[in-house]
């Protein structure tokens, strides 16, 4: 509430420079944490509820989280153009070092030690996928129905390989679905 | 070249989809992007996903990335730029969209009931994640060992990612020269 508001909004270009810097210093997740650090409370562009709403929406909507997140950041600052050019600003620099990435380890897989490195970065990496299977887990509402819904999506993908765009648009809305009638069930019992 | 094209074409075909099912991040599409990238299209082995996804993993910004290096190694710079739209442009469209409809304030109980309703399976489709990749990784028990401790790293440390990554390769390297 009492956050000081700078004088004038930031530009197109300070949106895609500052989302750039973002994306570029951040590796292995962890980048809404990075971005609320950065525009809230280093730069003061928004302020915090307007973050937390926009990270609310980011995470609800399907859609890469940050990206999401970007745009919406970005579309409060500076309209369309602002949506835009902090889109941009995630992606497209980050983009072009993965390419590099790519080009270096292209030349690198002739020596049978890459092979080994990757393994073991692969691994690494794989951990951090498992934490954060772990985190949403843990972050389930303690009722059978969502346990139910991740081993059954879980079965679908893995044992199953059905395609996940139609589980996300089947088993998505149902469960959805469910978890509405249960919030307005909630309200209505609660008196709200 | 028409080849380049056909090529572009099917990864237009694979990401465009996967962008909306996209829920909980972009790990919980993994899992379906192998499926597609190794057994529908053979356009590269389980290992060499893998190693693409631990690339990947090395790079700064959105994991989701990933997209990018598989369209760059399928189809070159046409096949990353593809990609790249394919995964991202879709739900950009929906979330400036949905910000510009909700600018005030979100529908509180919609926003609730998407976020509850989706975690669960979001939860599953990161487990047929790790799932995949656990059963695509080179390295045998040392690098699933290497995986057991990196995910017990993340959960309890505030370890640097690359440093972690960094471990896992120079372990598996010492495994390899020392135990062949």
């Amino acid at each position: 509430m009492n956050t000081p508001q700078p004088a004038a909004p930031p530009s197109t270009l300070d949106l895609f420079v500052a989302f750039s810097l973002v994306g570029l210093t951040s590796f292995g997740g962890g980048l809404s944490g990075r971005m609320m650090v950065e525009f809230v409370q280093r730069r003061r562009w928004i302020d915090e509820e307007a973050f937390l709403n926009g990270l609310a929406l980011s995470q609800a909507l399907p859609g890469v989280n940050v990206a999401n997140l970007s745009i919406w950041i970005g579309y409060r600052l500076r309209g369309l153009r602002g949506a835009f050019a902090s889109f941009c600003g995630m992606i497209v620099p980050s983009a072009a070092v993965i390419v590099l990435l790519g080009v270096l380890f292209a030349h690198l897989t002739q020596f049978p030690v890459t092979h080994a490195a990757l393994a073991g970065a692969a691994a690494a990496a794989i951990g951090l996928s498992l934490a954060m299977a772990v985190t949403t887990v843990q972050r389930l509402r303690r009722r059978a129905f969502p346990y139910v819904v991740t081993v059954l999506t879980f079965l679908a993908v893995a044992w199953l390989q059905w395609s996940i765009v139609w589980i996300v648009l089947g088993g998505g809305c149902i469960s959805v679905a469910v978890e509405y009638l249960r919030l307005r069930r909630e309200a209505r019992g609660g008196g709200g | 070249m028409n080849d380049v094209l056909e090529r572009c074409v099917a990864l237009a075909g694979v990401f465009a989809p996967l962008s909306i099912a996209t829920i909980g991040g972009g790990q919980a599409i993994i899992a379906d992007v192998q499926r597609q990238v190794v057994d529908v299209h053979h356009w590269m082995t389980a290992a060499q996903f893998v190693n693409t996804f631990a690339i990947a993993r090395m790079a700064p910004g959105p994991g989701s990335l990933l997209a990018t290096l598989i369209g760059w190694q399928v189809a070159g710079i046409g096949g990353a730029v593809t990609a790249t739209i394919a995964l991202f442009g879709p739900t950009a469209f929906l979330v400036y969209g949905v910000a510009h409809l909700w600018r005030r304030h979100p529908e509180a109980r919609w926003a609730l009931a998407l976020e509850a309703g989706l975690r669960p399976v979001a939860a599953g489709m990161i487990l047929a994640t790790v799932y995949v990749l656990m059963r695509g990784l080179d390295g045998g028990w040392w690098a699933r060992g290497v995986a057991v401790v990196s995910t017990v790293l993340v959960l309890r440390t505030r370890i640097n990612v690359l440093l972690l990554l960094a471990a896992g390769a120079t372990l598996l390297v010492a495994v390899a020269s020392f135990a062949p």
